[in-house]
């Protein structure tokens, strides 16, 4: 048990299929609008933006749920593939932003301001994008040795912080129905509440390791 | 007054059923023109294809969308939820209650509700709330005719409508999504307002359930939340009713909800429109280009406060 070593063809192939939707929400969109078609409905843009938001928050809660996987079930083989998972949240992040900006906003700086300064939910969604950006772009093994493992560490701990946003993003942004939010939220809340639990613990272990430590019996010096 | 203008899109400017499926294959052939200006670049792309429908023009939108992308939460929150659940909605028999305020309260069939008015095309802009908007050739007669034939009471000052409350045949109203059965009001005088229609049918056929059927309103300058699909209920009173939306949201829906470019929706601005089927943006007109014929409903009021 975790031993196991996958075959090398795995990692390209979660690569082709996490682009797949990608691929699909490029060229609905691109034949919807030349060709007439309506693979996305009525109005292609919006249901575009809302395609690639759930596909950010699907990504981010398989790169989360990596280490719980690891450590319960010790497949530790999954490891290998998170900076992927993460990545690729990032890229479609990307493109969910680039949608709409591009599409929707139609390249007005103006409204994208407005947008920004007035709807608190842009705000969030676009704070969370910035997050994500220093994080993807300390993804390489070289800049992980350059900040040194814990800082890296510790820096992309700011991935609880842009699930979060993520999430309010989301609620925000709905009209009435809130089912959705509520399943990613509760995804995430399992993902976010196994990490509490988990340092709480270490932390206990810790400190009941420190009582247990000899100590020096005086402390003059 | 008379209104010398009823329609801002006249009937005459209707595409014919033929014309407009043909338009389809226009389309496609543009396509190979759309690719090639793809590869030129994203906005050489987005110019060629925002002549789709030209900006200055209010084309028709296909019937396909029309039918297919509908909010009607009784029947689902997705916008194609109601033409998938609404299939087997009974819309026979269907009887129609007039009440409260009013000389001549009684409960009609749909067939008797009807037939004393003549039906005639209405062609409107039908602009949401949520900043997409289409062009829809309905069928029906205005709301002032049955107010007339029912005679409100002097101290009516407005008319609610009521949508059927029928959990299960409408899914929606399972959950406490708005508070069922959905009402929406009116103030009386908006209510008279020629251009303010009952709709019992769209492209010249019946109405589909997930348009309404088989009795809606359709208030063209306001926002389209406002409109009451399948109608049970009609009540004058002399109190503001509550409405849907108002209730759930009052922050972002207001009584009045007409179309109004300069005042944003809390969470998005209402400046431009989505009309389907095109893809570039085009501006909002004041109350939904109706301004005209309507603005003098509203003369001396705070359009900002009132929303």
């Amino acid at each position: 048990m975790g031993a196991w070593i996958p075959p090398r063809w795995l990692r390209p192939a979660l690569f082709v299929v996490s682009l797949i939707p990608a691929v699909w929400v490029v060229v609905a969109l691109a034949s919807d609008f030349f060709n007439g078609t309506r693979l996305l409905g009525s109005n292609p843009i919006k249901e575009a933006e809302h395609f690639t938001g759930r596909w950010v928050l699907r990504f981010l809660i398989v790169t989360l749920a990596v280490t719980p996987i690891r450590q319960t079930l010790g497949w530790n083989w999954l490891q290998r593939y998170r900076r992927m998972f993460g990545l690729f949240a990032f890229a479609y992040a990307t493109l969910h932003l680039s949608i709409y900006f591009f599409l929707d906003l139609e390249l007005v700086w103006g409204d994208l301001w407005a947008d920004i300064v007035k709807r608190p939910y842009i705000t969030i969604g676009m704070a969370a994008f910035l997050l994500l950006v220093p994080l993807a772009a300390t993804s390489t093994a070289k800049m992980v040795k350059r900040l040194g493992g814990k800082r890296w560490a510790r820096l992309h701990k700011a991935v609880y912080v842009v699930v979060v946003l993520g999430t309010i993003h989301f609620w925000m942004a709905v009209k009435r129905d809130i089912t959705l939010p509520l399943v990613f939220s509760l995804i995430f809340a399992l993902l976010l509440g196994y990490r509490l639990v988990n340092l709480r613990r270490r932390r206990a272990a810790w400190s009941t390791d420190e009582r247990l430590a000899p100590r020096p019996l005086s402390s003059e010096a | 007054m008379l209104i010398k203008k009823p329609d801002d899109v006249r009937s005459s400017e209707i595409t014919p059923e033929e014309l407009y499926f043909g338009r389809r294959e226009f389309l496609r052939a543009a396509g190979l023109l759309g690719v090639a200006a793809a590869a030129g670049g994203l906005s050489a792309a987005a110019a060629s294809v925002g002549r789709r429908g030209s900006q200055e023009k209010d084309e028709l939108t296909p019937f396909d969308d029309v039918t297919t992308y509908n909010n009607f939460y009784e029947f689902g929150t997705d916008k194609g939820d109601p033409a998938e659940n609404a299939k087997s909605f009974k819309t026979k028999p269907w009887s129609v209650r007039i009440e409260g305020l009013v000389s001549k309260p009684a409960t009609y069939n749909l067939e008797d509700f009807i037939k004393p008015y003549r039906l005639e095309e209405r062609v409107y802009r039908h602009r949401c709330v949520e900043g997409w908007s289409m062009v829809i050739p309905w069928l029906g007669f205005p709301i002032a005719d049955l107010i007339k034939t029912v005679q409100p009471l002097s101290s009516a000052k407005f008319i609610e409508f009521q949508t059927l409350f029928d959990p299960k045949q409408m899914p929606g109203q399972r959950a406490p999504l708005l508070e069922w059965p959905y009402t929406e009001g009116l103030r009386l005088d908006e209510a008279m307002h020629p251009l303010a229609i009952f709709a019992v049918g769209l492209y010249g056929k019946t109405l589909l359930p997930q348009n309404g059927a088989p009795l809606r309103t359709v208030i063209p300058w306001k926002y389209g939340f406002k409109a009451t699909k399948s109608i049970v209920r009609i009540r004058f009173t002399d109190k503001q009713p509550r409405t849907a939306w108002n209730v759930a949201a009052p922050n972002e829906y207001g009584f009045y909800a007409n179309v109004n470019p300069e005042v944003d929706h809390p969470r998005w601005s209402q400046a431009k429109e989505r009309r389907i089927g095109e893809f570039r943006k085009r501006s909002t007109l004041m109350l939904n280009g109706y301004a005209d014929q309507v603005g003098r409903l509203y003369q001396g009021m705070d359009l900002r406060k009132n929303y």
